[in-house]
């Protein structure tokens, strides 16, 4: 699927909690807490993204055409938020990572996790996956 | 202790977050602002706005009166006679560099100790780690006991024939302990060492009488206690008001200036180069004006009641670990909710409207000797209530259950 058609998908989804943000969130929370995103033996200092607060470690590969993301937190929101980029990010090609505007975040009304401030480093996260994607253009 | 009226002071207070209302339990970080001190700023602005000390205009004398006024109600507020003792700077960060640039000049040498605690705020480090490490000093620490409070009996200990400077805070932003200051007090003079005391955390929730205290040094921030951003005040006691070096200078501290020599004030104008944020000092006052019109014991009663109700519940639940518990503290609280990261906690509370704060707080030493990435922190002030922490319990309950 194209990044815009799981885009879609992932707004479907969230539509269905409406302004019901408890549930929203329990949901974010599950997504979270399901199985580590990351193999624990990468979950190495080269890897860390530091965020003021919560950490965020990021895997990329390029492999046959595609960029492969894996990623974790010690934030279980943080985390969720990771599984939905990875969703959306991984196994895709280098180019259509790069161009990726990720307006579903905005839509389903989660913006406010990709802000600049350092406190949770998923906007870095989001700018490391790019520079990964760069260099395997 | 009317706090509905008092509530209803504060323009920000009546906002809703995400369809709730506003709970704010930040204030450690900073405080909301009664009408008064809003309105000074802009009255100020529109009524008699101009630059101080050297005008003989009918503005430039009452601005100038305005701001003189202010030193003296601040000055007054902390119980001094002469409030040039009062030397208005951008805030409780400021005050300490200019100390520690001033006694870099001569005072500190090589080889010099300087004293702090492990409880200290990044602002009443870092000045004196960069002393240390461009002219060759060492900072050596007061540890705590298990109980979080400062090892008073280490402190004697680490007292050497090279100690130049004991800096403690008054109050610790992130366990609100309240440092034992006769102790502190004692060490120091019976050695002759000068002190500091860091009172961001302290003047905005108990009387502070700077004549009976009788630091060396004392600062502390306007923002903490209901004033503007970007003003504070260091008092300097008889000694340092003369001896300490300035490390900024220009206009406005001068008696005669020429190429070849300058003659310096005397006072705390030589310590304030420059025009100054005349409205933010007058705000200032009329800041302390608001809580002397309270009364700063009725304040510290009034928070204390607040950080043992919320002690108390909070005790009972057994997923909450709390730091620094005393029944003597002043209105801060910092926990973790056990196996639950405070980023998590902070943004599902926030959902709820409810304003607190996680990270370290600008304590990293502390954090570590904690064992802690950070914690979640509520902090109160005067316009607080009972059942506003009834509701931060609830949540608090139902996002625990959220996470788990």
């Amino acid at each position: 699927m194209s990044i815009e058609e799981i885009e879609k998908e992932i707004i479907e989804e969230f539509d269905f909690f409406g302004d019901d943000w408890e549930s929203k969130y329990e949901h974010l929370i599950e997504l979270g807490k399901s199985l580590p995103l990351i193999s624990a033996d990468l979950k190495t200092d080269e890897r860390i993204i530091q965020g003021c607060q919560s950490r965020v470690w990021l895997n990329a590969n390029y492999d046959d055409g595609e960029m492969i993301y894996t990623a974790d937190s010690d934030a279980i929101i943080t985390k969720g938020m990771i599984a939905l980029l990875i969703r959306v990010l991984s196994h895709q090609k280098p180019k259509d990572v790069l161009q990726a505007n990720l307006t579903f975040i905005d839509q389903i009304g989660l913006k406010e996790h990709l802000s600049p401030t350092r406190a949770n480093g998923l906007l870095s996260m989001v700018n490391q996956m790019k520079k990964e994607a760069l260099k395997s253009i | 202790m009317d706090t509905t009226a008092i509530r209803q002071n504060f323009p920000i207070l009546g906002q809703k977050i995400n369809a709730c209302d506003l709970v704010y339990l930040d204030n450690a970080a900073t405080t909301q602002k009664p009408k008064e001190v809003i309105e000074a700023i802009s009255n100020f602005y529109s009524q008699n706005n101009a630059n101080i000390h050297r005008g003989v205009h009918t503005l430039s004398r009452k601005a100038t009166e305005l701001f003189e006024q202010s030193r003296k109600t601040i000055g007054q507020h902390f119980g001094l006679t002469n409030d040039q003792q009062i030397v208005f700077t951008s805030g409780t960060t400021a005050s300490i560099n200019i100390v520690a640039q001033g006694l870099a000049k001569h005072y500190l040498k090589p080889g010099d100790e300087i004293i702090l605690s492990m409880l200290e705020h990044h602002s009443n480090i870092l000045p004196w780690q960069m002393w240390a490490e461009e002219h060759g000093g060492y900072l050596k620490v007061i540890p705590l006991l298990m109980d979080h409070s400062l090892d008073y009996n280490t402190l004697e200990k680490l007292i050497s024939t090279k100690t130049k400077l004991i800096a403690v805070t008054h109050v610790s932003n992130s366990l609100g302990l309240i440092t034992d200051i006769e102790k502190v007090k004692a060490i120091a003079n019976q050695h002759g060492i000068p002190w500091l005391l860091d009172g961001a955390q302290s003047a905005p929730h108990m009387p502070v009488n700077l004549l009976e205290l009788d630091p060396d040094f004392f600062v502390c921030s306007a923002h903490k206690m209901y004033g503007p951003t970007g003003s504070g005040l260091l008092y300097l006691n008889d000694r340092w008001l003369k001896e300490l070096p300035i490390a900024k200078t220009g206009g406005g501290t001068i008696k005669t200036v020429s190429f070849e020599k300058t003659e310096y004030v005397d006072g705390a104008l030589r310590f304030e180069p420059g025009t100054p944020n005349i409205a933010d000092v007058i705000a200032f006052a009329q800041a302390i004006k608001y809580m002397d019109g309270i009364g700063m014991q009725e304040i510290f009663n009034h928070e204390q009641y607040l950080v043992q109700y919320a002690q108390q519940l909070m005790a009972e639940l057994p997923e909450i670990e709390m730091y620094g518990i005393q029944k003597h503290k002043a209105g801060v609280i910092s926990f973790n909710v056990k196996n639950q990261h405070a980023f998590d906690v902070g943004t599902l509370m926030d959902k709820y409207g409810i304003a607190l704060r996680t990270g370290h707080h600008c304590t990293q030493p502390l954090m570590k000797q904690l064992g802690v990435q950070g914690t979640i922190r509520v902090s109160f002030a005067v316009y607080n209530t009972k059942l506003e922490i009834d509701y931060f319990i609830e949540k608090l309950k139902k996002v625990i259950k959220m996470l788990s």
